[in-house]
């Protein structure tokens, strides 16, 4: 076994992670990026939030999907938790529930690399969930 | 919840919500006296005394989208069970500290759970909060802030994934150097 990492390190491998980066086309525009946003209150964590938040920034790596994964709190279902508001670049947001690894797999072959809608769809009128969030 | 970082994420999720610029989470274990403490901390818009009074009754909460806020009185709930508790104090305007704590030895203690997962989750899905984390054991203590992690990236986000992997390990590495109990 090595050395403890520390922050010195991350300085050593920050270059080749530059490299990387730039190889992406998109990284410097987010608009067009995929938008992942899980829902983080209470009843999301408790029933796998983070999880299915850990499953889509290492699978969305892996298959080389652009994406931008962030939390929000609440959005308002907390009977279908975990919840999660996939937006496709130019396209309006879609809300997905019940979302487990699996499922979430599906989100990404299916919906985010084919546009192919999925099970599981929460209709929602979107501006009630921007207007919960403004008020949370 | 099924681990203390599950309950962590939550707590810190209260944070964020009331628009906290910096938080820190500290931890500290005490087998000698029995005390696992974790303490919660935020500089966002607080609470009032009175509110802070009522607010692990599951029928107090400030949100719109569910009449119940479950987060605090979970919590609470959790620290008792092992003979340990809740206390929060708030100011508006300037922030709040959440201070949960457990009886260390006790069966009901739930276990930390995937703590690094949980810090670096939060700091990759929001670049502009500064995240402190604090470990304190009887050995030594480890201190993580995403201030520091931001010099050294010079401009490269966090929630690179290659940065995420990277500071994971880095953290569970160094809590393992301080013999964290699980
Ligand atoms: N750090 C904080 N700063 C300011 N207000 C807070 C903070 N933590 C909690 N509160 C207030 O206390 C209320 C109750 O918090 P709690 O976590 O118990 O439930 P909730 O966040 O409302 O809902 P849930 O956690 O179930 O999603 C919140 O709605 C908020 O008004
Ligand atoms: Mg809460």
């Amino acid at each position: 076994m090595g050395q403890v990492k520390s922050l010195a390190d991350l300085r050593k491998i920050k270059d080749d992670l530059r490299v990387k980066m730039s190889l992406r086309e998109n990284s410097n525009n987010p608009e067009s990026l995929v938008q992942i946003k899980v829902a983080m209150a209470t009843c999301g964590i408790a029933s796998g939030a983070k999880q299915v938040m850990d499953f889509f920034i290492e699978e969305l790596e892996k298959r080389n999907i652009q994406a931008v994964v962030t939390q929000t709190g609440c959005m308002g279902y907390c009977f279908a938790e975990p919840t999660v508001e996939i937006t496709l670049p130019g396209q309006a947001p879609v809300v997905y529930g019940y979302v487990d690894t699996k499922k979430a797999d599906d989100i990404i072959e299916k919906y985010i690399k084919s546009g192919e809608l999925v099970d599981g769809i929460i209709p929602v009128n979107y501006e009630t969930i921007e207007n919960n969030k403004e008020e949370k | 919840m099924k681990d203390l970082s599950m309950h962590i994420l939550d707590i810190v999720q209260n944070s964020i919500t009331a628009d906290a610029k910096r938080i820190e989470v500290e931890i500290t274990e005490n087998v000698s006296s029995d005390i696992y403490r974790i303490v919660i901390s935020d500089d966002g818009k607080g609470m009032t005394a009175d509110f802070v009074e009522k607010v692990t009754d599951p029928y107090v909460t400030s949100r719109t989208t569910r009449k119940v806020g479950l987060g605090l009185p979970l919590l609470k709930q959790n620290a008792e069970r092992t003979g340990g508790n809740l206390a929060i104090t708030s100011e508006v305007g300037k922030g709040t500290v959440v201070k949960a704590e457990f009886r260390f030895g006790n069966i009901d203690r739930l276990p930390l759970g995937d703590i690094a997962g949980t810090i670096v989750l939060l700091a990759a899905a929001n670049l502009n909060i500064r995240f402190i984390y604090k470990h304190i054991t009887e050995k030594d203590k480890y201190c993580f802030d995403t201030k520091e992690v931001n010099e050294m990236l010079e401009g490269m986000p966090i929630s690179e994934p290659g940065v995420i992997r990277f500071l994971k390990e880095m953290i569970k590495e160094n809590l393992q150097e301080i013999n964290i109990a699980g």
